[in-house]
């Protein structure tokens, strides 16, 4: 987030698209509920579902799943023709605005509601709306990301924002939620195959060298390396031949299953490390015992900078070791000599040295609240929002960006479009909530949530069991007959290694970021025998 | 403009600033006053009567959670008639309910239990016509005792104005007053979320975490703070540890962090799988096409032997490493220097992506 999560029950505006911040981020969404019942916030929500804070809106614009590209253009299409962008900041602070502007030029309403399925009308006053607050911040999830063109999407979003001249400012800004509880610090931390800590390249050599010798080897590698599912890919052509997986369960997380499988096992060593036997686990030549979070020191990084304490409560089960603990005994048994650590703190002070954005921070700093990042010195305050005065590059670029339309489109076999996703009560994998008595009760299984025009084209009563395929493979779970979902789509949640929505996924993924389209794949849905 | 504001208070002189109430100036002066209904996250309420105070020139006795402060106001908060008025309203919500802190789960953090001690109650003078009301344990996570209720509305604006569910309300009049759902159905047939803002906000054993009854008394219970190792919010909370072992979740406002006190259901009801028998406890090495028990110095010859040889044989590039986005920055760190200082690949992700 460029923003803080407080920050949110301040805002004029708020734009929430591909999120279902009540189920998935619940606290976060009580910050946008007091803002919008005080009268302080109006909200809108941009989702193809009906979520609940769709309640809570203002306007809440249904779009087609895979048309965010067009209807944000629409948006700005609007403010620019109707003259109500912040011409000041455009002008000062970003430059590439021509590019933009001739690239919305062809998005007008009537064209967004074609593509979009978007009134023409709505666009108009949404994009009213959210170019007259005086802070408007845009908020949103993987609705917007789990596409091909995903990081367009998100080039779309901060394009509107910086129109509007809502980065830099408080209560303002593009804000990603981020989903699991250290993914932000997964990806500050360097665990991406192209960029060391704090999104240093690898491909630059002076990055190279800084932590060559700072780790006390020769060289490092040049070449950014595979994405999980190119890895899956390459495992399946017998180019990747040995996997060490750390707290992953691609087998129920990764699109099409099927192929996991099939490169999983074709490997020729396979190590997963984990606290519990997953579904992945299963499959592999050793499994690690793993301490969990409440048996072990260390920080995580949330959605909005912020690193925080992680405190040891209680032993960890049997023989089991943190994670930090493994790999350095692994690393010393490679020879590797400067992997033998005291303490989490002593590798905390190390990664300290080499990442500028975590410069300032030591646990003693962080046990008061924690501090968020840029943090580039011992005596800075840490950072509430970004890009405040200045961009971090300079000027603020707008991308001409051109919608595309999804990789898989419907067709008279499979007529319906399947948007996977998450639910409340359950996390992920499942790996932790399904085994929780209280979690697991209130959501114990898959289900497939239809609109009711289409479940009576099927035949299709609420509680039945269907049938869902896609050219990739198949599930049975019980129809949620509803207004969830619009007529020609279905929602399935992930969660379910028993009826697993991954099996039907398409492992199509955006140029860029590599993220594989779940929010979008051609399937259809047959009554059980 | 000047928004400071000058008081007295039992006699003596205090500061406080416009748009406080006389209770937050005493309260920022270190005077207590009694309270139940009253909560530092929630709109004042006014209910309880027990912080009521006498302010001179000022009819009655008005509540001070409500009242807003003035300059030059002289208060009194605790005087003999306050006091005893303050008894009496304590000894008619002991004679309303079954409060028997022997069987409750918030015997020593009870705020009832506290106010009865400090004003010294010993007996109950008053005899009412009050009827046990049934239990609503229907849920796996929250146990409702309407017996042990003192209508502080706490449980009620923690749902409407922190979270803003609005699951819960107060229904019926003076002592038929009960905490009702939507429909006056059981919490699990209701649209609740199960956040537990209310078990939270309860100052009695009214409201209880169901899955650490009897698992441990407050006093035997070691708080550890930790951050939540669900979604990306990063709430604080309190780990309740006894005999090593998990077993219940607490938070506060005070703890910091960006939740300011509320959690949701997977923070607050999901952590026992950490204590679940299910947790992988030695390393388990594949023989014969089948994965059995090992020991660590085993396993991890294996892991070392193995990498070295695809490594030496394939090149550092057919090994990979999935790190992930459950472990900390620390350990995410180091799987990312293993990956490159170790075997020398850059092929190293994580589930950002999924």
């Amino acid at each position: 987030m460029t923003n803080s999560i407080e920050e949110l029950e301040n805002s004029d505006v708020i734009l929430l698209t591909g999120s279902n911040t009540r189920e998935m981020h619940p606290v976060i969404s009580s910050f946008i509920k007091r803002g919008v019942v005080s009268g302080k916030t109006k909200l809108i929500v941009a989702d193809p579902r009906r979520i609940d804070l769709v309640d809570f809106a203002e306007i809440w614009l249904r779009q087609k799943p895979g048309s965010d590209v067009a209807w944000l253009n629409g948006l700005m299409h609007v403010i620019i023709k109707e003259g109500l962008y912040a011409k000041k900041y455009v002008e000062e602070r970003t430059e590439d605005f021509e590019a933009l502007k001739k690239a919305v030029s062809t998005y007008t309403p009537e064209r967004v509601e074609e593509i979009s399925g978007i009134p023409a009308a709505d666009i108009i006053a949404a994009a009213r709306l959210y170019a007259a607050a005086p802070a408007a911040a845009i908020a949103y999830a993987m609705g917007i990301t789990q596409h091909i063109n995903g990081t367009d999407a998100v080039k779309s979003v901060a394009n509107l924002s910086m129109l509007c001249g809502n980065i830099g400012i408080e209560s303002g800004g593009v804000n990603p939620l981020r989903g699991q509880n250290n993914v932000q610090g997964a990806c500050d931390m360097g665990a991406l195959p192209n960029v060391l800590t704090a999104y240093q390249s690898v491909t630059l050599p002076e990055v190279r060298e800084k932590f060559a010798k700072y780790w006390g080897v020769s060289s490092l590698p040049e070449k950014p390396g595979l994405t999980i599912v190119e890895t899956i890919d390459a495992a399946a052509k017998g180019q990747i031949k040995g996997l060490f997986i750390v707290g992953e369960n691609p087998m129920i997380s990764d699109p099409d299953l099927h192929h996991v499988e099939e490169g999983l096992r074709k490997l020729d060593f396979l190590v997963v490390q984990d606290i519990f036997l997953t579904e992945t686990a299963k499959l592999a030549d050793v499994v690690l015992p793993a301490a969990c979070f409440a048996e072990k020191e260390g920080t995580f990084s949330n959605t909005e900078r912020r690193v925080q304490r992680v405190r040891k409560a209680v032993d960890a089960p049997g023989e089991a070791k943190a994670d930090w603990e493994i790999m350095g005994e692994i690393a010393s048994r490679m020879g590797y000599k400067n992997m033998k650590y005291a303490s989490a703190e002593a590798i905390f002070d190390e990664m300290a040295k080499v990442t500028p954005s975590y410069a300032g921070m030591t646990y003693a700093r962080l046990d008061d609240g924690g501090l968020q990042w840029p943090c580039p010195t011992a005596d800075h305050p840490g950072t509430k929002f970004l890009h405040k005065e200045k961009f971090v590059r300079g000027k603020g670029k707008f991308h001409a960006i051109e919608w595309i339309p999804p990789a898989e489109p419907t067709d008279s076999e499979y007529p319906l479009i399947l948007i996977t996703g998450r639910v409340l009560y359950q996390y992920h994998t499942g790996t932790m909530t399904r085994r929780s008595e209280g979690l697991n009760g209130c959501a114990p299984e898959c289900f497939v949530e239809i609109n009711p025009v289409d479940a009576q084209k099927l035949g299709i009563a609420n509680g039945e069991m269907v049938k869902v395929s896609s050219r990739r493979g198949n599930l049975t779970a019980k129809a949620v007959v509803g207004e969830m979902t619009d007529v020609g789509a279905i929602f399935i949640p992930f969660h379910y290694f028993e009826a697993a929505a991954n099996n039907l996924t398409i492992a199509a993924l955006d140029p860029q970021a590599k993220i594989p389209e779940y929010k979008v794949c051609a399937v259809k849905v047959e009554k059980t025998k | 403009m000047d928004d400071k504001l000058t008081l007295t208070i039992n006699g003596i002189s205090v500061r406080g600033k416009k748009g406080q109430t006389v209770l937050e100036v005493c309260r920022e002066n270190s005077i207590k006053v009694p309270t139940l209904c009253f909560h530092p996250k929630m709109p004042p309420y006014g209910g309880c009567r027990l912080c009521i105070v006498e302010i001179q020139n000022m009819r009655g006795l008005p509540p001070s959670c409500t009242t807003p402060a003035t300059d030059g106001m002289n208060i009194s908060t605790h005087t003999d008639r306050l006091f005893k008025i303050r008894r009496t309203v304590l000894e008619l919500l002991l004679a309303y309910g079954d409060h028997n802190c022997l069987m409750c789960e918030k015997n020593s953090e009870c705020e009832l239990q506290n106010l009865v001690y400090e004003h010294g109650i010993d007996t109950v003078r008053y005899k009412t016509n009050f009827v046990p009301k049934p239990l609503d344990d229907s849920s796996s996570m929250i146990v409702r005792d309407p017996n042990k209720c003192v209508l502080c509305g706490r449980c009620v604006r923690g749902c409407l104005s922190v979270q803003v569910n609005g699951v819960i309300d107060i229904a019926a009049r003076g002592s038929d007053s009960f905490i009702t759902t939507f429909n006056g159905g059981l919490l699990n047939d209701s649209n609740c979320a199960f956040c537990g803002e209310c078990v939270a906000s309860c100052p009695t054993g009214a409201l209880t975490q169901k899955q650490s009854r009897f698992k441990g008394r407050p006093w035997e219970l070691k708080k550890v703070q930790t951050t939540c190792t669900y979604c990306g919010v990063g709430c604080q909370l309190e780990l309740n540890v006894k005999d090593n072992e998990v077993v219940k979740v607490t938070t506060d406002p005070e703890l910091g962090g960006p939740n300011q006190g509320s959690l949701c259901v997977k923070g607050r009801f999901g952590n026992d799988f950490i204590n679940h028998p299910d947790r992988l406890k030695v390393p388990l090495v594949k023989k014969n096409g089948h994965l059995q028990e090992s020991t660590w110095d085993e396993a991890l010859k294996i892991v070392a032997d193995k990498m070295g040889s695809i490594k030496k044989t394939s090149g550092p590039d057919s090994l990979a490493f999935f790190s992930s986005a459950r472990t900390t920055n620390e350990e995410n760190y180091l799987v990312s220097k293993f990956a490159r200082a170790v075997i020398g690949t850059n092929n190293v992700d994580h589930c950002a992506r999924l």
